[in-house]
């Protein structure tokens, strides 16, 4: 009995967020917002590795598993790393599509797909499988949402695609995969929006004291603090159990993006009341943290529907 | 990362379960109508408990064989306690002795101290209660007033604990005492091993919240404390500097006290109850909720003891811990008492469970303070 991450792990992680430190700041998911992201802090993930970690070394990528790259989704969600990391890493990646940056509708409600207006590559359901299609092969109507950095489109296939996978039990592998990846970014954001808390209640003086010593914040960051030590471990446990195909694995990622999904929304909630009024404005960085978090909380199932899959698992 | 029990490991819990299975119902067999181990009647049922637990090894399955242990790891207690809980056994009359005072004596004794004491902690026969708090120390512990008065050949203790657990019932004490007058604080505090027996000290039960005599007031009044009154040196740690002692005392209450098996056992208790009772939608997602975050615990420990093998400190994240699973205890209990509905008010264990549960915010240091601890400590918030 072991739990918890190895050096190896470690030093991916380490990787990752030295390299989404300097070509993620908020900056470059502010400038997201309006432009197509800067291709930058992807091409520095491929060329560490972090969009191959599950593909076999044999085919050039690292031959890792799960638990592997989870801990790097986590910093991608702790930057707010506007591009498609979890789908084109965990949840393309393992069916064979590697190379082209991969948008899907597997997790969104209906034709919703999520940097639409940027993937090189489709990951759609169809029927009771998954095709992929080229940016061309496909209608792309960009929408309006609240994190603009998501540029999220409809997305209706033109063509046939091709079939990447027509066995539905490899349909929903994908898809526990899409949650266990949406779960770590969530983690992430959580820590994010945390971090930036605990330096601003530090620094920020009313009644003549940093806010960060009076007990109502402290106890607000506190809670925030809490949710994320119990959620991380049960991420962590979602990875392993999709990594060795225990028969616990969907109810593991339900299980991992629920409490990931509550922390970022106690860490959100507590992160702007702690902030005021300046987390409040759209100048302050807190916002393209706490809208990206909404998005997650609700795409790849609601809380409610990982809590009723979780139910029907514990037989209750 | 490997989640896989070795065979060992899974041949203890095997051989744990069938003991279990067949000792909790020769016991019940033997005492009748089981009570609460916080009434006079049920403490003197489950000191024959502890003494079967004892005699094969069970009591404190993570300490050297030396003392009375099964020279096992962290791994076996939570293995034990796992299997504990699961088999509906009673609470741990001796608690507070096992889990609270060996660690410090681990931690801060002498040799002769832990040759002296750990045995007859092991085997039930010193029970031993908590003088931490008095009646204007409760969460601030370095308030403490006691005072220890050192004269020729031992103490002179003087003051009053209460809300002392199970210390109606007990033969010992361990607790903080002020012995340099002029301190204040954290400072000049000792850590004393006392013998409730002695002259001077009376105890009086009083009524818990869930019912029982479960808690005692214990006065001190001249009471002289000879210096090996428990067979070996009555300090633990060194004079005026007992803080440190029961501050490593802390981190293990509030970090290890309440094992994971516990939460895990009343998650299956309510599942059975869904299953006789049912309930609506709401009420469904509810216990899915509390299985995940009683699971979040059992996941989180196994990190934890990771960690604690590795040789890292558990220090303030300790308070992590203490908040969630005294939290997920009431939430656990809440959801019981929903799905029992009218019935709810029935004497029972749920009922029961409840009102104990209601306790877990307050005991070990108040779940506020640990917040606070949070928030400073791992936080690093100023002060």
């Amino acid at each position: 009995m072991r739990f918890g991450l190895d050096d190896d792990r470690e030093a991916l992680r380490s990787t990752a967020r030295d390299l989404l430190d300097e070509l993620c700041p908020p900056a470059a998911v502010r400038a997201a917002w309006t432009a197509v992201p800067d291709p930058a802090p992807w091409q520095a993930l491929a060329a560490a590795g972090a969009l191959a970690v599950l593909v076999p070394e044999a085919d050039g990528g690292l031959g890792l598993d799960e638990t592997y790259l989870v801990p790097v989704l986590e910093e991608a969600g702790r930057a707010a790393l506007p591009h498609p990391l979890t789908e084109t890493a965990l949840v393309a990646a393992p069916l064979g599509v590697a190379g082209p940056m991969v948008a899907t509708d597997l997790g969104g409600a209906g034709s919703l797909v999520a940097s639409a207006t940027f993937a090189e590559a489709f990951l759609l359901v169809s029927g009771r499988g998954l095709r992929l299609y080229e940016p061309h092969e496909a209608e792309i109507e960009p929408v309006e949402t609240v994190d603009a950095s998501r540029h999220c489109g409809r997305v209706r296939p033109r063509t046939a695609g091709e079939a990447v996978a027509e066995d539905p039990d490899a349909v929903a592998a994908a898809f526990d995969r899409g949650v266990l990846g949406t779960a770590a970014e969530l983690l992430g954001l959580s820590r994010a929006m945390l971090e930036l808390t605990v330096g601003y209640a530090a620094q920020r003086h009313q009644f003549g004291k940093p806010i960060g010593s009076f007990q109502a914040v402290k106890h607000h960051l506190a809670n925030a603090r809490l949710e994320i030590e119990f959620a991380a471990p049960a991420v962590l446990y979602a990875a392993y159990a999709i990594a060795h195909g225990q028969p616990d694995a969907s109810r593991s990622v339900s299980q991992a993006k629920w409490l990931a999904g509550r922390a970022a929304a106690v860490a959100g909630r507590e992160a702007l009341q702690c902030h005021g009024a300046i987390g409040y404005t759209t100048e302050h960085d807190l916002h393209l943290y706490l809208k990206r978090s909404w998005a997650l909380a609700r795409a790849w199932g609601s809380a409610d529907f990982h809590a009723d899959r979780v139910a029907a698992s514990i037989s209750a | 990362m490997d989640l896989n029990w070795s065979d060992t490991q899974a041949a203890t819990r095997r051989e744990l379960r069938g003991w279990l299975e067949q000792n909790l119902a020769e016991w019940r067999a033997e005492i009748g109508a089981e009570r609460s181990g916080d009434t006079r009647e049920g403490f003197a049922q489950q000191l024959l408990w502890e003494r079967r637990l004892f005699e094969a090894g069970w009591s404190a399955v993570a300490w050297p064989e030396a003392y009375g242990g099964r020279d096992g790891t962290l791994w076996d207690w939570l293995i034990f306690e796992e299997e504990y809980w699961r088999a509906g056994a009673p609470q741990r009359v001796t608690q507070n002795g096992i889990q609270i005072l060996a660690p410090s004596i681990f931690e801060h004794g002498t040799q002769h101290q832990k040759d002296r004491l750990l045995p007859r902690i092991a085997a039930a026969e010193d029970l031993w209660c908590q003088g931490w708090s008095e009646p204007n120390a409760g969460s601030d512990l370095a308030g403490v007033s006691s005072r220890a008065l050192r004269v020729d050949g031992g103490w002179v203790l003087d003051g009053q604990k209460t809300w002392t657990t199970r210390g109606a019932f007990s033969t010992h004490l361990f607790g903080l005492f002020r012995s340099d007058p002029d301190s204040e604080r954290h400072r000049g505090l000792t850590y004393l091993l006392v013998p409730l027996d002695l002259d001077g000290i009376t105890v009086r039960g009083f009524g818990r919240l869930d019912g029982d005599e479960g808690f005692a007031e214990v006065f001190l009044t001249e009471a002289f404390l000879a210096d090996d009154a428990v067979g070996t040196s009555v300090v633990l740690g060194e004079a005026d500097r007992g803080w440190s002692v029961a501050v490593s005392a802390a981190s293990t209450e509030r970090g290890l006290l309440r094992s994971p098996g516990r939460y895990q056992a009343t998650v299956a208790g309510l599942l059975d109850l869904w299953a006789e009772r049912g309930g609506d939608a709401a009420l469904r997602r509810r216990i899915a909720a509390a299985w995940m975050l009683a699971d979040a615990y059992r996941l989180q420990t196994l990190q934890t003891v990771t960690a604690l093998l590795d040789g890292v400190d558990l220090g303030s994240g300790a308070s992590l811990a203490k908040v969630w699973w005294s939290e997920l205890d009431i939430e656990l209990h809440e959801i019981a008492l929903d799905l029992l509905g009218a019935d709810a008010e029935l004497e029972g264990p749920w009922s029961k469970g409840h009102m104990f549960a209601l306790a877990g915010p307050i005991y070990a240091g108040t779940n506020e303070v640990q917040r606070n601890i949070v928030a400073e400590r791992v936080l690093g918030l100023p002060r």
